[in-house]
């Protein structure tokens, strides 16, 4: 990859892989688009009860952020409103690169906040069995190869936005 | 700019518009759902106040009599923490952040009471009580202890003494009246654990006593202050279940613990026990550390189950429909599992009529498993079950949901309302992320942010109607259809016969 990031896609994926890139960033984008979603249209959907069954060792910091009913009001808010935006941009390929950035950080709080160790159980159990690899990682690590595989260029609002870069390029 | 530019960049854009529209519909389905119930779960309100002290100018100077588990944990409750407990708590904080007991312990507001007085007839029991007692500033073994309480033997001095204003009973049952009768006629308000007495004629007797005194009195059913039971009422209120014909309870335990089984420790015997004042009006029995340590398992000194276990669930049903004394009553059981020589039945079944109130109450109970069953309040709309939290599920063949639940915006396999001890707002959508505080039990009031243990708040609301006036939540009438009913369906376990209870004659009989 040259050290034009949008430079390196348009000649050497393949169809197949430039669909399949474009497909996971797509259905990324959808997941975090619906779940926030979802949270903004429940006025009684709160993160305190997830905060306070956090495990793991980074269990006192989320316990303490659910402490304060002001703090919690503010987690809610950055959860709800950077889900939908981070999905939102991954969607229409709006600055891919920044937002999976974003994206990984936020799944990360998710990932470290409930941590699938091997005999610690949470009060929300969840729908399967995890050990160290649960859903959180493999959406994080998928996020990660968006970010290193960008497409929004090939269809979405980059390709608008650094035109000039990628026609220099193509 | 290429149109090939122009569409390739816009090409995805219109995914959004699914994702919106499901999104959207998904929240009108819950608006409207919330909307199908009339009354609106909006109403329902939790208890916010923390009962805090109207009036801490006055020191009350308490005795407590009985400083056996349930004494001591009132006198842990009053803010007297046994020192053993701190220094425990302390470290268990220190090696885990989600152990809040201590600090939750801490922040517990100061009550302003002294404890000048124990009375407590076995002598291990009575030091550790003094230990905790003395120990005001909650510190552990090494911190600096305060005044210590007198001890005495006899219940009948400590509530003559000047340096007592109000009384707390947390003896066997069959003290219960006679000390309560002794503190109504000397003027000191009493918070006797229940059930209030121990026989029928003396529950006539221990109501005209403190009716006819100025003192306050509170029986220890702490459920009181169980937001569950609020926000239950409530719901039973608004009429939400429709006609509710039965209510089902039920205790079920399988523990030494909780079938009354305790080893006497290797101190006890005739000279560390006062043997007379523990018989106090009970027939005469030779000594017998069973007896004395398992006191819950025989007749002379308990009602058993009965008086135990479905007290509470009574108290919590009466909470919440007040129904009051029931009409008849018949109960079964055995002894089927602990044959160690107990009197009173491990397994029983019993059944309350409400003929006023077309209902019934069934409670069952078995000491040898631990299954939880909650109390399930079944009404031709809907069920209200109540375990740690409150669930609301629509029954099937309703009339008032009939058309919601053909429409599918009503469930009957799921709760319409749910509500859990701590949650911010009552919510008419279940959350599974309720759980987490469903897992604090009944034993908690969530205030301030804040787990705060029920006793403290019975208590504190008792202190409050000693300095201020006023009639605490469970004052002496409720206190009266408590112990007759759990002794009805004694009465009926023992003579194999149906009991029955005339409103107006105010008599029990067969």
């Amino acid at each position: 990859m040259g050290k034009n990031i949008y430079s390196a896609g348009i000649t050497n994926y393949s169809t197949t892989q430039t669909i399949f890139l474009q497909l996971l960033r797509i259905v990324i984008g959808w997941h975090l688009l619906y779940e926030g979603l979802a949270k903004l249209f429940n006025p009684s959907w709160s993160s305190e009860s997830y905060l306070m069954d956090s495990g793991g060792i980074f269990a006192g910091f989320f316990q303490s952020l659910a402490s304060n009913p002001d703090v919690v009001n503010v987690v809610d808010l950055l959860n709800i409103w950077g889900l939908i935006l981070i999905g939102s941009a991954l969607i229409i390929g709006l600055l891919v690169r920044p937002v999976s950035i974003a994206g990984i950080g936020l799944l990360a709080l998710y990932y470290l906040s409930h941590p699938p160790l091997l005999f610690h159980t949470y009060s929300m159990p969840a729908e399967g069995n995890y050990f160290i690899v649960d859903k959180n990682l493999v959406e994080l690590v998928s996020l990660y190869i968006v970010y290193i595989f960008p497409t929004g260029f090939i269809a979405g609002l980059d390709r608008i936005i650094f035109r000039n870069k990628i026609n220099k390029t193509d | 700019m290429k149109r090939r530019d122009i569409i390739k960049g816009l090409i995805t854009i219109p995914v959004l518009g699914p994702i919106f529209i499901a999104a959207v519909q998904k929240s009108q389905v819950l608006k409207s759902r919330q909307s199908i119930i009339s009354g609106d779960f909006d109403q329902i309100t939790v208890p916010k106040y923390d009962l805090q002290l109207t009036n801490k100018e006055k020191t009350i100077r308490l005795g407590v009599c009985g400083a056996g588990i349930r004494g001591k944990q009132l006198i842990h409750a009053l803010g007297f923490p046994d020192p053993g407990w701190i220094d425990e708590m302390k470290i268990n904080a220190g090696e885990n952040q989600k152990d809040t007991r201590y600090e939750d312990y801490m922040s517990q507001q100061d009550l302003n009471v002294v404890i000048n007085g124990i009375c407590e007839v076995f002598d291990t029991r009575a030091n550790e009580a003094v230990m905790a007692a003395s120990n005001a500033k909650r510190e552990g073994k090494s911190g600096a202890f305060g005044t210590s309480p007198k001890v005495y033997r006899s219940y009948k001095e400590m509530i003559g003494s000047p340096d007592i204003d109000a009384v707390i009973i947390a003896t066997p049952d069959h003290h219960h009246v006679p000390m309560t009768i002794e503190a109504a006629r000397n003027g000191k308000h009493v918070y006797c654990e229940k059930p209030l007495s121990w026989s029928i004629p003396e529950t006539f007797a221990v109501r005209n006593e403190v009716r006819k005194s100025n003192i306050v009195f509170q029986l220890g059913h702490q459920g009181r202050h169980v937001d569950a039971y609020h926000v239950a009422k409530q719901i039973y209120d608004m009429n939400m279940l429709g006609k509710v014909s039965l209510v089902r309870t039920s205790t079920n335990r399988n523990s030494p613990d909780g079938a009354w089984i305790m080893e006497p420790p290797q101190e006890a015997n005739m000279d560390t026990i006062d043997w007379k004042e523990f018989l106090g009006q009970a027939p005469w029995h030779e000594f017998d550390l069973k007896r004395f340590f398992m006191w819950k398992c025989f007749w002379d000194y308990s009602n058993g189950i009965s008086a135990n276990l479905f007290s509470h669930d009574f108290d919590a049903v009466n909470q919440i429909m007040r129904m009051g004394i029931p009409s008849s009553t018949v109960a079964s059981g055995g002894i089927y599992f602990y044959k160690d020589g107990r009197e009173i039945p491990d397994t029983t079944q019993l059944v309350f009529e409400f003929p006023d109130m077309n209902m019934t109450i069934l409670h069952s109970a078995t000491l040898s498993n631990s299954r939880q069953e909650g109390k399930v309040f079944m009404g031709h709309d809907a069920t209200m079950y109540i375990d740690n939290g409150v669930k609301v599920i629509a029954d099937q063949f309703s009339t008032r949901f009939s058309d919601n639940l053909k429409q599918g915006l009503i469930d009957s396999t799921e709760p319409f309302f749910s509500y859990s001890s701590g949650q911010k707002k009552t919510d008419a959508i279940t959350s599974a992320t309720n759980e987490y505080y469903q897992s604090r039990g009944l034993y908690y009031a969530y205030r301030n942010n804040r787990f705060i243990d029920v006793t403290n708040l019975h208590l504190a609301e008792w202190l409050n109607c000693i300095r201020d006036g006023g009639t605490p939540s469970c004052h002496i009438d409720l206190a009266f259809e408590d112990a007759i009913t759990v002794l009805m369906a004694s009465k009926s376990y023992k003579e194999g016969k149906t009991v029955f209870w005339d409103k107006e004659k105010e008599e029990v009989y067969t």
